[in-house]
């Protein structure tokens, strides 16, 4: 079995993240770091192969061409082969030209099934794996907390506003899955060493179909409503402190 | 402006997600239902919120509530009658038939809008980002336009007036029909509820095993207040679905929120941000939760919980 795993790197929350007021666009100048809640469905991948006993597993992303350092962390993980899409064109690109960049990439590469993380760090929209879904013409399963796969299928838990939905699709299918899945692996400092010689490709605009414009725009960044003053407390006394919080506040 | 609310419904209710969207598009607008073997007061139901006309489509192939058939369901609605807006209230199946159908369409999708109104002539939304932390003014560029409003986002506004109800004809793609639901469980849930609690202890991952929730009930039962969850816990099955808080689970408003081990992501922050005082603690100083936590505590919770539930039983003693 062939299984892709769709990741994104993103700005490192530590670096402080901030959008740049003159082009409306995420500032991803400084660090990149892999979205925490892509390491899942990389984690799931590799449990599912390594219960296979056989199978591909390889990355894609779609970002700067720095972002193949993020990348390199899955391969450290165990996955085989990254692939990143990089090209000026997809600067800005929106869900529609991201989605079409990705579904080209992966129309290359016929993989059985296809996973994404349940949302982006940076973006919230949990929208890329139905958009995706929609242009290979394969079942999408959303948010799932446990995936199991059998002959030709995969079927999947999933939470919903009103419950739980158990939900079967043939392969090739695109699943996205919740960080409730597993608990991904530290990479091994074995899989670091090998991470360094294992093939990482990349693909430019031309090499996946073109790139879509952008359907959507930004117009104005405004500081959020005030929620009033907010303290921060570190170190010893915390719980201290939080108890004279709680008497000020007249909740105790 | 042309525009068509996506009307999510529940048993025989259309959810008041939905409704409160049809409440802020305002002016001519449609909905539409999908389902099958609707209750035919369902898409009536929507007319004194605001829709002129409720579109129905009712097939059998639409009796579960999967997203792909409902692309197509709507993707035709919007091409026969020449829709310029589409908009969802954001839920599981919102999401996904939103960016389907964005993409059938080629339309540009903003989600997690929490208003939305035109400006000189054209649509302008506002979407917060960054953990809320920058306000985005956001436009289209093209139409059919897609918007997804945030969980909760508006009020149902019921002003009178009944809908044109009219019945669709409907044709799936093939690969619409490929996913299909075998098992559906809906949580019915038992016992004091967490949405009269004055005070919330809610635990999340950081928690780091079902077993340490004793310190989440240690506090909670220091303080009197109920215990919480958040979906990451829940889902891994370490405490049950009907203490959730956030967008798939409760909403809940107490005089105090204790956020124990929890990172803060947005979908649990619609659950919670009503709250009157949010207290935070998180050994991470850059969890998205500190930027709206009253009260946020940068330390290793399995110090600091049990040592204040001790603080706490004193006071009270005292
Ligand atoms: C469609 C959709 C619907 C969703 N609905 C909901 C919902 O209803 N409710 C909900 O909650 N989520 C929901 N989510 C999931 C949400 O996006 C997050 O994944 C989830 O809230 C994370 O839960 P968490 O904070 O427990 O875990 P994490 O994000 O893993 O956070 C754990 C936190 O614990 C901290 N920590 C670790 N160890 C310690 C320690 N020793 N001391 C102190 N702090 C520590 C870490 O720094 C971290 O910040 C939804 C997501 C989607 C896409
Ligand atoms: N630029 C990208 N490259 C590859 N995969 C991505 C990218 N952006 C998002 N994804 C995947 O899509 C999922 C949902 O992202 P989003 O719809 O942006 O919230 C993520 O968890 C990733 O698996």
């Amino acid at each position: 079995m062939k299984i892709a795993v769709c990741v994104k790197a993103v700005p490192d929350a530590a670096g402080g993240r901030r959008i740049d007021a003159a082009t409306g666009r995420l500032d991803r100048s400084g660090d990149l770091v892999l979205s925490d809640f892509d390491l899942h469905p990389v984690e799931e991948a590799l449990r599912i192969r390594e219960a296979a006993g056989e199978g591909e597993v390889f990355v894609l992303s779609l970002g700067p061409a720095r972002a193949s350092d993020a990348v390199r962390k899955t391969l450290a993980m165990g996955a085989d082969r990254s692939v990143l899409v990089t090209d000026e064109a997809f600067v800005g690109a929106d869900l529609v030209a991201t989605a079409h960049a990705l579904a080209g990439a992966l129309e290359r590469e016929r993989a059985d099934l296809i996973l994404f993380g349940q949302q982006s760090a940076d973006g919230d929209g949990a929208c890329l794996p139905a958009a995706v879904a929609e242009l290979l013409r394969r079942p999408v399963i959303s948010q799932v907390a446990e995936l199991s796969v059998e002959a030709g299928a995969v079927t999947g838990r999933r939470q919903t506003e009103f419950g739980y939905e158990r939900i079967r699709a043939p392969l090739p299918a695109v699943v996205a899955v919740s960080d409730a899945i597993n608990e991904p692996r530290y990479p091994p400092l074995k899989g670091i060493m090998s991470a360094k010689t294992k093939p990482q490709e990349t693909l430019s605009a031309g090499e996946v179909g073109g790139a879509e414009v952008s359907r959507t725009t930004v117009l104005a960044l405004n500081p959020p409503p005030s929620r009033g003053v907010r303290r921060v407390v570190e170190g010893d006394g915390a719980a201290e402190a939080i108890l004279e919080f709680l008497i000020e506040k007249r909740l105790l | 402006m042309k525009t068509l609310v996506f009307l999510e419904h529940h048993g025989d209710q259309v959810t008041r997600a939905s409704l409160g969207v049809l409440a802020k598009a305002g002016g001519d607008v449609a909905g539409v239902v999908t389902g099958s073997g609707m209750n035919a007061q369902l898409a009536a139901s929507a007319g004194p919120f605001g829709a002129a006309t409720v579109f129905v489509a009712d097939d059998e192939r639409l009796a579960t509530p999967l997203p792909q058939p409902r692309v197509d369901v709507l993707a035709a609605l919007v091409r026969d009658e020449g829709f310029d807006t589409v908009l969802f209230a954001q839920s599981v199946l919102a999401a996904d038939l939103a960016a389907g159908l964005a993409l059938r369409l080629g339309a540009g999708l903003n989600w997690d809008l929490v208003d939305l109104r035109e400006e000189e002539g054209a649509l302008v939304g506002t979407r917060p980002a960054l953990g809320d932390s920058v306000w985005v003014d956001v436009g289209w560029s093209s139409t059919p336009r897609v918007g997804v409003f945030r969980a909760g986002a508006f009020d149902p506004v019921e002003r009178g007036g009944s809908a044109e109800v009219r019945e669709l004809a409907v044709a799936f793609e093939e690969h619409s029909r490929l996913a299909e639901l075998i098992e559906s469980t809906v949580e019915e849930t038992s016992g004091p509820s967490i949405e009269d609690a004055e005070i919330v202890v809610a635990g999340g991952r950081g928690l780091g095993s079902p077993e340490k929730f004793s310190v989440v009930e240690e506090l909670a039962a220091a303080l009197g207040g109920a215990v919480a969850a958040t979906r990451a816990v829940v889902d891994a099955g370490w405490y049950p679905y009907s203490t959730q808080v956030g967008q798939t689970g409760k909403t809940v408003s107490p005089k105090l929120y204790v956020a124990v081990g929890i990172s803060g992501a947005i979908q649990h922050k619609v659950g919670m941000q009503g709250s009157g005082t949010i207290v935070a603690i998180n050994k991470d100083p850059n969890a998205p939760i500190f930027d709206y936590a009253d009260l946020g505590v940068v330390g290793d919770l399995n110090e600091i919980v049990p040592r204040l539930a001790g603080l706490v039983r004193q006071r009270k003693a005292s």
